[in-house]
């Protein structure tokens, strides 16, 4: 519309507080609502937890948690718990680089003629391994693999392999097309094309892809072993049921030391790759 | 000698070596990949044939054949949908609980809020609080939330209180930390202006930072409401409640069928907040 301006400027008014269009403002009531409906329906128990019995018992529990027992023996054992959860992690990482790059193939379309049949069924898997957490596939597999850390290490390998999978899917999909058209235009095999025109292009990425969920798989591994999977979390999840204290601190600590460790390695990595 | 043959003589003189010629190197790193692969082997028992033993073997034949068909009478989903529910509520709760902790852990530990930083370097005092206030951050983020909801449970016993509360700890940490450096990251021109004539720190936070980041702010706790969500159903394992604790107390009764059932249900709540999530941010933009 052109013309005069309006004669009491409509335009300079605040917007109004609530209007049907505004998103926001649906936003923040559905908020509200999920907020108020949480707090209302869970039985939380503030009284139970903030009651002076509680509070003893917390401060008890962690004035215990301050000496930890540092006797050789037991060092040496958390020393293997932890090498322990290292190598699920680890090894758990390298089935899943396989076990991803395997699937990878045929969920992917590799290039514009590609018919990829299997694209839907493939991702439909990847998706299923993906959204269980490392931790529900270890339950599960404590049936088929029993207690230890090989259960833990599977479990890694098939959370990961679907998280794996579908990055590396992307990245064969999103990879220069020249080099494998100017070896499929003479004929060459698909698996050959894989081998030196697709895989050369994405090895940085698989690589950076699998050092990611590698440090993220170290942190997944040291609590793991609460369901009884191996590692350190093994150990917690025993000393705490004994009400061991000395021994669960010690643990504790070196699930921290092993997390910020790690934290602190990726941090520098980073750090320098980057420069 | 004729120049056709002297030339062939020179090609095959000069012809390539059908040799890799980085065999040597490649010998040496798949020699060395043994070598470290071989203790990771033995500290992982990795042992693929106990996969295929008939003592445990049949159990898991038995379990996986009870997931067909997934337990799908009335009674039945009513309860999976009650701890699906609390599943969502304590992820929920335990994230505005995070919200209430971060929020002004967030503004204690930003740098473009520091008055004296405006003139130089920032004075002594601050410094150590902003710092220290990090730390706390990151020590909070640093304990697993499962690790925490043990903890809790030991304490108060079993419920979803040790959820929400190890949920809310964690949580918190990863939020502080992240807001702050959100906060921190972003053009500080407006807030340093506002500083600069006088305004007090809570209104250069509102009227300089928050407009600016307010989107990028809201996208990162959806993203993480998202994370929570599957944490939460992670967390009834070690008894705080919800679908977790639902799925333990089937699993530990080998019924397959219910497993699959809440199995199912897991996958859809864990797609459904993903779709959610995405929708929200894309709004944001």
């Amino acid at each position: 519309m052109t013309g005069k301006p309006a004669a009491n400027e409509v335009f300079k008014l605040p917007a109004p507080l609530f209007d049907a269009r505004c998103r926001a403002c649906w936003f923040a009531a559905a908020v509200l609502l999920l907020t108020v409906g949480s707090f209302w329906t869970l039985d939380l128990q503030w009284m139970q937890f903030l009651s002076w019995s509680a509070l003893a018992k917390m401060g008890r529990f962690l004035g215990e948690l301050l000496q930890p027992d540092l006797s050789a023996p037991f060092l040496g054992k958390l020393m293997w718990a932890t090498l322990e959860t290292l190598a699920m992690s680890a090894l758990g990482t390298l089935l899943a680089m396989a076990l991803g790059l395997a699937l990878a193939l045929p969920a992917s379309k590799a290039f514009v003629g590609d018919p990829a049949h299997w694209r839907g069924a493939t991702r439909l898997l990847l998706n299923a391994l993906r959204s269980v957490p490392e931790l529900v596939w270890a339950t599960l597999l404590l049936i088929a693999a029993g207690l230890g850390p090989f259960a833990g290490t599977l479990a890694l390998a098939l959370h990961t392999s679907g998280v794996l999978g579908r990055l590396f899917a992307e990245a064969i999909e999103n990879a220069p097309a020249g080099p494998g058209f100017a070896l499929r235009v003479r004929a060459i095999s698909e698996t050959r094309i894989f081998l030196y025109a697709t895989l050369p292009q994405i090895l940085p990425q698989l690589v950076s892809y699998t050092l990611y969920r590698w440090e993220n798989n170290i942190r997944a591994a040291a609590v793991l072993g609460v369901v009884g999977a191996g590692g350190l979390g093994q150990m917690l999840a025993y000393h705490l049921g004994l009400f061991q204290m000395a021994q669960t601190s010690s643990v504790l600590m070196a699930m921290l030391l092993l997390v910020a460790l790690v934290d602190a390695l990726s941090f520098a990595c980073r750090r320098v790759m980057a420069r | 000698m004729p120049p056709h043959k002297l030339l062939t003589a020179a090609a095959q003189t000069t012809a390539p070596s059908h040799r890799d010629p980085a065999w040597s190197r490649r010998l040496s790193w798949s020699l060395a990949a043994l070598v470290l692969l071989w203790p990771m082997l033995v500290l992982t028992e990795f042992k693929p044939w106990l996969l295929v033993d008939p003592a445990s073997l049949n159990p898991t034949l038995h379990f996986l054949g009870d997931f067909l068909p997934p337990r799908f009478d009335l009674p039945f989903l009513a309860l999976v949908a009650r701890e699906t529910w609390r599943t969502v509520a304590m992820a929920t709760a335990g994230l505005v609980l995070a919200l209430l902790l971060a929020g002004p852990m967030a503004l204690l530990s930003v740098r473009a809020l520091s008055v004296s930083a405006l003139s130089g370097r920032m004075a002594l005092g601050p410094a150590a609080l902003r710092q220290a206030v990090r730390w706390t951050l990151v020590l909070l983020r640093s304990v697993p939330e499962l690790i925490w909801a043990l903890v809790f449970v030991r304490v108060v016993g079993l419920g979803p209180t040790a959820g929400v509360l190890a949920i809310a700890l964690t949580y918190g940490g990863m939020l502080g930390k992240v807001y702050a450096e959100i906060l921190d990251s972003g053009e500080t021109h407006a807030t340093n202006t506002l500083l600069r004539n006088g305004s007090g720190r809570l209104q250069a936070f509102l009227y300089g930072l928050l407009p600016q980041n307010g989107a990028e702010l809201t996208s990162y706790t959806v993203y993480r409401w998202e994370c929570a969500i599957r944490s939460s159903a992670v967390l009834g394992f070690v008894g705080a409640g919800g679908l977790g604790q639902q799925m333990d107390a089937s699993m530990k009764m080998f019924s397959g069928s219910e497993v699959a059932t809440m199995l199912l249900v897991f996958m859809a709540l864990v797609w459904l907040a993903d779709r959610i999530s995405a929708w929200l941010r894309r709004g944001l933009g």
